[in-house]
């Protein structure tokens, strides 16, 4: 005996016959745009965008009004608004990417991963010099900032989901106040605590310092969120079994939470990597490579990149391009493993 | 089990050794979780010495600057040091400029943004299918890890001419605006193409917490507009931005916080002088924190204390209204549970 599935009905879908006057209606707005753009004095991509929006929301009103009515034809000029407000918000992401990576493109050659800026300054030639003391350095400052920062964010985030005390309310505002130091006030103050009246000078410890300050609110928040993903079952268990909170939270918890710990760095890290004002203050300078964290300048990507810029000769802009490239691509990749590691917050197994 | 005394006696070592000693029960913490606990107890305080560290060393080093210059540190708008003849140097320190645009800037920017954000919010929330909503609020996630030098770069070399042209249009058209007006034909690098590009930096934190908001709307209460026959605007303005307001006003409140502590893409796009202007088309502006990178690098040792206190007070302002915002948020967040 054969079953026979009907399949299931939906009615508030648009058919294919539904989206023929829809689409039809589109074309034409595209048709009246060019053509009165033609006719008129209004020019540019400005008034085709424009005139786009106001045919095209237009001519959908006046189906909906023609088919359903007033209310239907007000629904319909919503949705064109909330449409273009997502056009407006995603358009200039889209203009980024694409200006970063054709112009940055330009001044890529194999040397530059190679290559540093002591045989080259941002006026030569865009085959000369390149970023690896950027990167040395930049790869420095994640690794001394993250080290700087994990164990104060990691701890913080334990007590506000572990021990859950008097003061988690009051931690937990202090955090968020912290999310919202910005970048340049971090940079200043470590310049004014060591370096002003000291005989220290910028250096990439310092600098890390400061991006630790960025980077404590993120960690922290995500860990958070993360440690409170952990079923208390699992907790209970450990409890039950005998072992003292320190042994749970160690041996049950951390391990349950491990990707979205994983996570909570990586975001963390995603969050310094870019920053630029505080660099200017703790950094110091160097064109080459510089093994040593705690004495002598350190150069850095978003450093790189600000240099060419301030530069503002042209090559020293293509430069800042191709820089902005290289960190965008780190950046990325960054996002990337976040994500992954992301999908599966916490081991159910 | 037979529990007879002659037992007892032939197997009483077996026995001892079977039943462990009686334990003591208590509800006294192991000394490994006292420690542990008390490490956790310690480091969590990390932030408030931070914060506090911050604060202090600010306001210690800054001082001299509000001594000197008292409440005109915040209100005046000049900013000079220079040697005199005798030597010495000769200060006054006033904010007053750069406290100035920095609102301006800060209110362009949300006056750009905001509307953006929501709409964008609403979109994703209720307009977007389902697979695209996915790549939508990914990229919006990206688009908040960019670098904010990306940001300054592609304004300064990408916008810029743009925004000039859209200044132009607008100051053609609107000029009858107070604030609308300009003094000269300069255009270019104006706190106009600021605000745009801070607005755009703050789109995603607006959306992303607008779209948190407005999507714990209560299902029932979204049926039942629509069983009354509502439209999906009609259900949207009826129960859906009622409910979400306040999380809109927090999310805004946020993405200001960020508009006022922003330096690198504001320095790369602004022309950065030391006059107050009112006049958001013309060509220049400021706000403290692009202004402390400009001074810094030639600035005097007292100049520089001056800088520092600058800080604290942008400090003290994204502080007020981090924790504002966040307590507004907080509560939409808890009203949508």
């Amino acid at each position: 005996m054969s079953i026979t599935t009907v399949a299931p009905r939906k009615p508030w879908k648009a058919t294919k016959k539904d989206l023929i006057p829809v689409f039809g209606a589109l074309a034409l707005a595209v048709l009246l745009d060019y053509a009165v753009v033609a006719l008129t004095p209004m020019k540019g991509k400005l008034a085709y965008a424009l005139l786009f929006f106001i045919f095209g929301a237009g001519l959908q009103m006046a189906l909906k009004w023609r088919n359903l009515g007033r209310r239907a034809a007000i629904d319909s000029l919503a949705a064109s608004i909330a449409i273009t407000g997502a056009v407006l918000a995603f358009v200039p992401v889209l203009s980024l990417l694409e200006t970063a990576i054709v112009r940055g493109f330009k001044g890529l050659y194999p040397g530059f991963f190679f290559h540093d800026m002591s045989v080259a300054n941002y006026q030569s030639p865009l085959n000369q010099g390149g970023v690896i003391q950027a990167i040395v350095g930049t790869l420095y400052l994640i690794v001394l900032a993250t080290l700087i920062s994990l164990p104060l964010s990691i701890l913080t985030a334990l007590y506000l989901t572990e021990i859950r005390g008097r003061a988690a309310g009051f931690i937990q505002f202090l955090v968020q106040a912290m999310s919202g130091i910005p970048s340049v006030v971090a940079g200043i103050f470590i310049y004014s605590a060591l370096l002003l009246t000291t005989s220290l000078r910028g250096s990439t410890i310092m600098a890390a310092l400061a991006l630790a300050i960025l980077m404590i609110p993120t960690v922290t928040r995500t860990a958070q969120e993360v440690l409170l993903l952990v079923p208390s079952d699992l907790r209970e268990a450990g409890v039950a079994l005998g072992a003292t909170q320190w042994k749970t939270v160690v041996t049950i918890v951390v391990p349950a939470a491990r990707n979205g710990l994983i996570t909570a760095v990586i975001l963390g890290v995603a969050r310094i990597t870019g920053e630029t004002a505080p660099l200017l203050f703790t950094l110091g300078v160097s064109n080459k490579i510089n093994l040593n964290p705690f004495s002598g300048g350190q150069s850095a990507l978003p450093y790189y990149v600000w240099s060419g810029l301030s530069d503002g000769t042209e090559l020293g802009i293509d430069r800042a391009w191709s820089g902005i490239l290289v960190l965008l691509m780190l950046v990325l990749t960054l996002f990337v493993i976040a994500r992954v590691f992301g999908t599966r917050k916490v081991k159910t197994k | 089990m037979a529990d007879s005394g002659e037992d007892r006696e032939v197997s009483s070592t077996l026995i001892e050794r079977a039943i462990p000693e009686k334990r003591e029960l208590t509800t006294k913490h192991r000394t490994s979780d006292v420690a542990f606990r008390t490490i956790l107890n310690i480091m969590s305080y990390s932030s408030l010495l931070i914060l506090a560290a911050i604060g202090g060393f600010l306001a210690f080093r800054g001082f001299g600057a509000f001594k000197d210059n008292g409440l005109g540190f915040i209100t005046h708008a000049e900013w000079s040091s220079s040697i005199a003849e005798n030597g010495k140097e000769v200060n006054g320190f006033g904010l007053g400029a750069m406290v100035v645009g920095t609102l301006i800037i800060s209110t362009i920017a949300l006056f750009i943004g905001v509307p953006i954000s929501v709409l964008t919010a609403l979109f994703l929330t209720f307009y977007a299918p389902e697979r695209l909503k996915k790549i939508l609020v990914t990229v919006v996630d990206l688009m908040a890890s960019f670098p904010s030098i990306l940001y300054g770069l592609w304004g300064f070399i990408v916008l810029a001419p743009m925004a000039t042209y859209w200044a132009k249009l607008v100051f053609k058209y609107l000029h009858w605006i107070p604030f609308l007006n300009v003094p000269g034909p300069a255009f270019e690098r104006s706190p106009f193409l600021a605000g745009i590009v801070l607005s755009i930096m703050i789109i995603p934190i607006v959306t992303s917490v607008s779209r948190e908001i407005f999507g714990q709307t209560p299902l029932e209460r979204m049926q039942a507009a629509y069983a009354l026959g509502a439209t999906r605007w009609g259900m949207i303005r009826a129960v859906v931005l009622p409910f979400g307001a306040s999380g809109v006003v927090g999310g805004a409140m946020l993405g200001l916080g960020r508009a006022l502590g922003e330096t690198v893409a504001v320095y790369s796009v602004l022309n950065i002088v030391f006059k107050i202007n009112l006049h958001v088309l013309y060509g220049f502006g400021g706000n403290i924190a692009s202004m402390i990178v400009q001074k810094f690098g030639e600035a005097s040792f007292i100049e520089k204390k001056a800088l520092l206190a600058a800080g604290f007070v942008l400090f003290i302002m994204t502080l007020i209204v981090n924790l504002a915002a966040n307590t507004i948020v907080q509560r939409a967040v808890k009203s949508g549970k």
